[in-house]
């Protein structure tokens, strides 16, 4: 019964403790309402055709008044039924809102457009939020710039992300798998692709994930696989998300793209035009404002105080490596420095 | 017999409509404007429609999806939804079914038209000069760091706010004051209570709008930190005024619809309504407890449990009275002698389709559920049901149910039967697959969608295509019967109300004889008072 009603209504898997309970509330109300509804238009369907004039000429018709204990009753009983899908609903919510004393605790930055998520044992990931299967994880969120919303449709939980505010949100995964997240404030130009996903693993393969996850990065700075220092500014761009706005293969996005771009003079909005080089482009990093290339909206965020110096110059270095480059098919992609395991459910468009 | 011109043909020349006091030709010229607001707000909606084919790039730039989203929601909210039955129908009609010449302050009337238009006027130049992307409800602070153009389109808002409250304050002056001798309260036709609630949302609520938009607009050009946590501001604080506004608001949206309703439905089933005090006082309950409820549109912005407890119980009451006007108008057919005109038709579709979205708005208020349909297409889907649902198809039962009364000719009824079931039938398609595609997680505001949700959205822009032609047939028919049409009798619906006893088109005064109260306006159960006696044409 249950899934064939998660079926009809088109309800993604439940993969968390509460997802099952909310969706018994929801089958309830829904199938009820719907109910009444079509109960109330069946009774005005039948009084439209019992009740039809059947002659030309206008007949009186009495008048009739509903007397006032049958008016009490009914709306009394309706309010009735609504407050205890509220008292139901209610003390959900607050089991919702309750995080257990035992949880996990995972830090949460949202930015345009981002998700980043720092463990207590020390490692960091992006866009990819790893949690053990059967435990309580506590999310303690915030925002670095405008209201983001921390959304995951298969544990039916969801929690907006306020700049200047901790926002906390609890879930227990049931069964290891991945499970999308969605922003759900609208939050700018990227908004739509401002996706990560939860990827819940076993107990012991969290528990590998950490150790593995510690290792790289007692080592700050060192992203790539040692192959010099473009390729750590290539890793390095797809960690801090510069590739889901900047193509490496010559078309515009975005941004304007890497591609054939150091060196060369690029026309700025106000009619200018500047050869992009170090400068330029460390300039960009941090002030993304203060030069505004022709033809692009002045979306980009700073990056003051979020890139270190040697991230910097490694990006840079990646940029001069593109002066080059052959035109390849480059998907821009969040490469996270954890692999895990292939997503079930991916999105799948991300032009 | 002392025949006059009606108003229509009172005066000549442009000069005469442009600075007109009459309140028959103010609401002719704000049906114009709405309708040119409906056809605006209708085409970026089938923009996003057609973009929403395909999740991937294609048709228009996430910015322009973004400025379009926003200006659909600014248009077709603040330019027709809040306007739309007050200042049209309530304008027109409200005088006369209370036997007055006009509303009390006519000049302040004629003045809520030009600011409206300047309203406009300044949110459609913030349009074309850069256009907000913020979305219609400017949430912080992202509306107040944006780089696109916030400010002309907020104050261009908080503009068309004023003019909502001269149109407020005008109605309950008129309802109090202009009363025609012997017309007691409980005699009034449910229209003016249902205005009357209507306008004291708008003159208590309508300056905290006011207030918060006005506030995005200095905190975005002069960085005030008023709203911004960069600055030391609150954005839930622009949340919590935004909706202490925008709630109400939708019961702006709302009440009329109901008041034209339980006008049409007593015409065509010539029978008294069911209980005439539940339809009066259903509508002062919803505009009261309708101020106690904003706060559920916070359940997951971070409010305490106390707070969503409290919104979560307002929630379920402002709903009983919905519930009580449902019960009521299909009472009101029990045993009555029913006609199926256009009217008639948009009052079932109307029966359906708020009823749905109503019960969709129990399923939203129960706490835990909000949780996972907030900001999904699923409340999409809810209010698209209230005000596409609700209010336009009132809006369009109101225009054929006194089209005859405003321009003296008849409408095809054929054709508004058949566009009547096409709007019904296009708007289930549209927006029965965004109830789906809540459940199944899809965000609002969205330019890429993941595929799975690719049929559903196909779906829903079908339907979209559809409805919209309909539309486009109704205001064909309507404007060729503007010419073409049948002149029209003084009472085609064989209506006992008000508004009916005088010609069609009425004279510049409204009554050629004033009316008798005493003939009630939803006597049924006794013969009609004398035909209106005919005026010169």
């Amino acid at each position: 019964m249950n899934e064939l009603l998660r079926r009809i209504l088109h309800l993604p898997a439940q993969s968390s403790s509460v997802a099952a309970d909310i969706d018994a509330l929801h089958y309830t109300v829904i199938l009820a309402t719907m109910a009444g509804v079509t109960l109330a238009a069946a009774i005005a369907g039948v009084f439209l055709v019992r009740y039809r004039r059947r002659t030309t000429a206008v007949p009186l018709t009495p008048r009739i008044e509903v007397p006032l204990w049958f008016e009490v009753v009914a709306y009394g009983g309706l309010l009735i039924l609504f407050c205890a899908w509220w008292v139901v609903g209610f003390a959900q919510y607050r089991e919702i809102e309750t995080a257990p004393a035992d949880a996990i605790p995972i830090y949460v930055t949202a930015k345009q457009w981002m998700w980043k998520f720092a463990y207590p044992e020390g490692p960091t990931s992006q866009d990819a939020l790893i949690v053990p299967v059967g435990r309580p994880v506590k999310l303690i969120m915030t925002s670095r710039d405008v209201i983001h919303s921390f959304y995951v449709p298969d544990f039916r939980l969801k929690q907006d992300v306020v700049p200047g505010r901790a926002e906390t949100l609890w879930f227990e995964a049931t069964e290891p798998g991945s499970h999308d997240v969605l922003c759900a404030q609208y939050c700018g130009l990227r908004h739509s692709l401002m996706r990560a996903q939860v990827v819940a693993l076993s107990a012991p393969d969290y528990a590998r994930w950490l150790d593995a996850a510690r290792a790289p990065l007692e080592l700050p700075g060192a992203k790539g696989d040692g192959q010099g220092l473009a390729e750590d500014g290539r890793a390095t761009a797809a960690e801090r998300g510069c590739l889901r706005c900047h193509t490496t293969d010559g078309s515009p996005f975005i941004g304007p793209t890497w591609a054939h771009a150091f060196g060369q003079l690029r026309h700025t909005a106000d009619g200018r035009d500047v050869v992009i080089d170090e400068a330029y482009l460390t300039e960009s990093m941090m002030d993304p404002r203060a030069v505004i290339a022709a033809g692009f909206p002045p979306v980009m965020p700073s990056y003051q105080g979020v890139l270190t110096p040697a991230e910097v110059s490694a990006i840079i270095e990646y940029i001069r490596s593109l002066r080059d480059a052959a035109p390849a098919r480059a998907v821009p992609s969040p490469a996270g420095p954890i692999a895990f395991p292939p997503p079930g459910d991916t999105p799948g468009a991300n032009p | 017999m002392r025949t006059e011109p009606d108003y229509l043909r009172a005066g000549r020349g442009i000069r005469s409509w442009l600075l007109t006091r009459d309140h028959k030709r103010i609401a002719l010229m704000f049906l114009v404007a709405v309708t040119l607001a409906l056809t605006l707000g209708g085409a970026f909606a089938m923009i996003l429609r057609t973009k929403l084919l395909y999740s991937g790039p294609w048709l228009i730039e996430p910015l322009t999806y973004n400025r379009l989203f926003t200006l659909h929601g600014v248009v077709m909210v603040f330019m027709f939804m809040i306007p739309a039955i007050p200042a049209v129908f309530g304008n027109f009609a409200l005088p006369m079914m209370l036997g007055a010449k006009d509303l009390a302050f006519p000049r302040i009337n004629l003045a809520s038209f030009y600011v409206y238009l300047a309203g406009a006027a300044l949110a459609l130049w913030g349009m074309i000069h850069g256009g907000a992307d913020t979305g219609w409800t400017f949430y912080a602070p992202y509306s107040t760091t944006t780089p696109t153009d916030v400010a002309p389109v907020a104050l261009g808002v908080f503009v068309l706010g004023v003019s909502s409250i001269m149109t407020g304050l005008n109605f309950i002056a008129t309802t109090h004051m202009l009363r025609r001798r012997g017309l007691r309260w409980h005699d009034m036709p449910i229209f003016v209570w249902a205005i009357y609630a209507t306008s004291i949302i708008q003159v208590i609520a309508t300056p905290v709008l006011g207030l918060a938009v006005g506030l995005v607009a200095i905190d975005h050009a002069l960085h005030m930190g008023i709203f911004d946590p960069a600055l030391g501001g609150d954005p839930v604080l622009f949340e919590h005024l935004f909706w202490f506004y925008s709630h109400p608001a939708v019961y702006i949206m709302i009440l009329p619809a109901m008041g034209v309703i339980a006008e049409v439905v007593p015409t065509f089933a010539k029978k008294h309504p069911f209980s005439y005090k539940a339809l009066a006082y259903s509508s002062l309950g919803i505009a009261f407890v309708g101020f106690l409820t904003w706060g559920h549109h916070l359940f997951v912005a971070g409010i305490s449990q106390f707070d969503a407890a409290i919104f979560g119980v307002m929630s379920m009451f402002v709903a009983i009275f919905s519930a009580i006007k449902v019960f009521t108008w299909i009472g009101t057919l029990y045993r009555g002698s029913i006609t199926f005109n256009t009217p008639m038709l948009y009052f079932f579709a109307f029966v359906y389709l708020f009823a749905f979205g109503g019960m969709t708005g129990i399923a939203v208020a129960t706490t835990s559920l909000d949780v996972h349909w907030h900001d999904t297409y699923f409340v999409i889907a809810h209010f698209h049901f209230i005000m596409i649902g609700g209010t336009l198809t009132a809006f369009l039962a109101a225009l054929h149910y006194w089209f005859p009364k405003m321009f003296g000719r008849m409408y095809p009824e054929r054709w508004g039967l058949v566009s009547a079931a096409l709007v019904f039938a296009g708007f289930n398609l549209t927006f029965v697959p965004q109830f789906l595609l809540g459940n199944a997680g899809m965000p609002r505001r969205y330019y890429a969608y993941p595929d799975r949700f690719h049929v559903l959205n196909v779906m829903s822009t079908l339907g979209a295509y559809l409805l919209g032609a309909a539309l486009i047939l109704t205001l064909v028919y309507l404007l060729a019967s503007l010419r073409w049409g049948k002149p029209a009798p003084a009472n085609p619906w064989g209506s006992r109300g008000f508004e009916w006893r005088s010609p069609s088109p009425p004279p510049a005064h409204n009554f050629v004889v004033p009316f008798d109260p005493a003939h009630g306006c939803y006597a049924y159960d006794r013969p009609p008072p004398d035909e209106a006696p005919a005026v010169e044409t």
